[in-house]
């Protein structure tokens, strides 16, 4: 996903001093990776763009250049999925935010070390634990007949692991550790002193968190959202075990229109589907980018 | 909350501050443990209105704790500590009315040096216009009226501690705390921001707590010096009292230059010490068979020039219109004189010299291992 691969421009990065006087020099030393890169995203992507645009006769195996594939992927129940991946992506992504700071914020300052090392690492664990282990485990214990939705009879107060609700909880297992590791670093470069010289100044805990720690670690806050959106927004295995087709997803649809489970000859409505997904990603690059040059302007 | 006191204007012009001379600070056996650590071991102290007091000792005696404790960021075990006669030990931090300046980098990394200064008004709500003509006014104070856009990190470590002291005032506290705000410093604008900071507590006359290891800093800048050691106060003297007359073996030690010379009580307030019988400042340390070491300050040290003498000058340094020379005595025991540099001159290293000391009583410790 491209937003994933954007998130390491934080304040890190920005705060690298630029050397001016190789530049020549630099540019031809990164420029067998710049060529790989262009052939292994480039490629692809040239692929995607020509078959979103193209239409086969499945008669005469002639293509031709149409837009009908845009409009199809822009329509119904096309149309649904990828509002409905957007709208899940976002929710979840913002929910773990939240909660994966809070979470981080305690390890940080939690006078244990064990406890810190063991949620590090569990998180490092659990941010790759998507996939089909763990829409199994999900429905294991809080699917129909799961553990937990018997024993707590979940049912009978609305519980259903295969609706929107149910699956963003199902994200959240990975979407939350994700956050824990993107943020720690950033919450452990918040000094003591800044705390404290805020509290001389008179302010509050909770004006020291609005005024000092919150802008100071909006960079990393907003790459780390945007990580967490990506990821959720990509995310096809889980929810392909778990909920099959209930909650629509685009790249259910997509998986779906490829194999042609539902209609024959739609692969290039599912190239203009991938195409839409980008074309998501940008937008989110084009609001994430000014916010994040904003929140780190003190950093130039 | 206290913003009738921020209609004052600061300093300056006719505004001059005078506010009763600043605050007294009293610390009243002050115990402060961390685990088997006692940082602070029964401290007591009275920082008089409007003196600039110099709290002084090794690493790790307590310094830093009693400054926070002030500030209201750590608690004590047990002790009082009173700002005006009133007990402060349970007010937060928030609500304490002291300026901390921080070792370094305690400056708000995401704001310019203006809104650094004016961070405190702006937490009390005052207007953005009034707020930034104040904040304006402190960078004027500390020397950088033009640096308030800049952002921390586009600042030397010398202009940063001054916008973090012109922080520390922006509220009017009535006691400013410094905790080694020069020690991250390189020499040169270590003495400048020295001199300025003296400056600036005199011109506000605002009650000052200086820490630092640093025994010229502390006796160059201070009112009153107080020497900790292990968490308590050792002496708390006017610099010239601490180095004429040190009420401890350690003071003396610690506060200037001071060499031990083998000597021997021979009975309550005598002392022999190179063939020559001296009394005792003070009350000589009760030792098994009167063995003692002597205690002198090299400016005390006469040298001169004895082929029959039994010390041999080992080295000279040049200090100016004096010049050190350390000479050993028989028993290797290693003396520092300071003579005027024309007659250092004639003692090179590897001369036999006398070593004498003036008829003046001494400070006696016992015998170093
Ligand atoms: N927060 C803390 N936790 C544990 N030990 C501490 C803490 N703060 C200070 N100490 C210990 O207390 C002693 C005094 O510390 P401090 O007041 O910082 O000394 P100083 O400033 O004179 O160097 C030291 O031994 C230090 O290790
Ligand atoms: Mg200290």
């Amino acid at each position: 996903m491209t937003s994933s691969t954007t998130t390491l421009t934080g304040p890190a990065a920005a705060a690298a001093v630029p050397v001016r006087r190789h530049r020549s020099a630099g540019w031809i030393a990164v420029a067998p990776l710049l060529a790989f890169v262009a052939l292994s995203f480039g490629a692809p992507a040239l692929a995607m763009l020509g078959g979103a645009f193209t239409a086969r006769d499945p008669a005469t195996g002639a293509t031709s250049y149409t837009t009908a594939n845009f409009a199809a992927s822009l329509h119904g129940a096309y149309l649904t999925a990828l509002l409905g991946s957007v709208k899940l992506s976002a929710v979840s992504a913002g929910i773990a935010a939240v909660l994966g700071l809070l979470l981080a914020q305690a390890v940080v300052t939690s006078r244990f070390r064990a406890l810190r090392e063991a949620v590090l690492t569990a998180s490092g664990v659990l941010a790759n634990f998507g996939g089909v282990p763990l829409a199994f485990a999900f429905v294991a214990t809080l699917g129909n007949s799961g553990v937990l939705t018997r024993q707590l009879g979940l049912a009978r107060h609305g519980w259903d692991l295969y609706s929107f609700w149910g699956l963003t909880l199902t994200y959240l297992y990975f979407l939350i550790p994700l956050m824990v590791l993107t943020v720690t670093p950033a919450l452990d470069g918040l000094r003591s002193q800044w705390r404290e010289a805020a509290q001389n100044n008179g302010a509050t805990g909770a004006q020291y968190w609005r005024h000092v720690a919150l802008p100071v670690l909006a960079p990393s806050l907003l790459g780390g959202l945007v990580l967490l959106f990506g990821s959720a927004f990509a995310a096809y295995a889980t929810a392909a075990a778990m909920v099959g087709s209930s909650v629509p997803l685009v790249t259910l649809q997509i998986a779906d229109a490829i194999s042609g489970n539902v209609l024959l000859g739609q692969e290039n409505v599912a190239l203009a589907l991938s195409l839409d997904m980008v074309a998501v990603a940008c937008l989110v690059m084009a609001v994430y980018l000014p916010l994040q040059r904003r929140s780190a302007r003190w950093l130039d | 909350m206290t913003d009738t006191t921020l209609a004052v204007p600061l300093a300056g012009g006719d505004g001059h501050r005078t506010r009763a001379a600043g605050a007294t600070v009293e610390f009243r056996a002050l115990r402060r443990a961390f685990g088997a650590t006692v940082a602070l071991d029964g401290l007591d102290l009275t920082v008089r209105p409007g003196e600039l007091l110099a709290l002084l000792g090794p690493s790790g005696c307590g310094k830093t704790t009693a400054l926070r404790m002030l500030a209201g960021f750590e608690h004590p075990d047990s002790g009082l500590v009173l700002v005006d006669g009133e007990d402060v030990t349970g007010v937060p931090a928030h609500r304490r009315d002291t300026g901390m300046v921080f070792q370094s980098y305690s400056l708000f990394p995401h704001l310019n040096a203006l809104d650094n200064v004016a961070f405190g008004l702006r937490m009390r709500k005052v207007g953005a216009a009034e707020r930034r003509a104040r904040a304006a006014e402190l960078l004027e104070l500390v020397g950088l009226p033009d640096h308030g856009s800049r952002y921390p990190h586009q600042l030397s470590g010398g202009q940063q501690q001054r916008i973090a002291l012109a922080r520390a005032l922006a509220l009017r506290p009535r006691v400013l705390l410094l905790d080694e705000p020069l020690s991250a410093l390189d020499a040169k604008v270590r003495l400048t921001l020295r001199e300025e900071i003296r400056r600036l507590q005199q011109e506000l006359g605002i009650t000052t707590l200086f820490v630092t290891h640093d025994q010229e800093e502390a006796l160059s800048m201070a009112d009153r010096v107080a020497v900790m050691r292990g968490g308590r106060l050792e002496q708390c003297a006017t610099p010239a009292e601490l180095y004429a007359r040190p009420a401890t073996a350690f003071v003396a030690e610690f506060v200037g230059t001071m060499s031990r010379i083998p000597g021997r009580v021979v009975d309550g307030g005598t002392v022999e010490v190179l063939g020559r019988r001296l009394p005792v400042d003070g009350e000589a340390p009760a030792v098994a068979g009167g063995e003692v070491d002597v205690l002198v300050r090299p400016e005390a040290v006469r040298l001169s020039h004895d082929p029959a003498g039994r010390a041999r000058v080992v080295a000279t340094a040049f200090l100016g219109a004096v010049t050190r020379v350390t000479v050993t005595l028989p028993g290797g025991t290693p003396v520092k004189a300071d003579l005027p540099t024309e007659s250092a001159a004639a003692l090179p290293p590897g001369s036999a010299v006398a070593v004498d000391l003036p008829d003046r009583p001494v400070l006696v410790a016992p015998r170093a291992a």
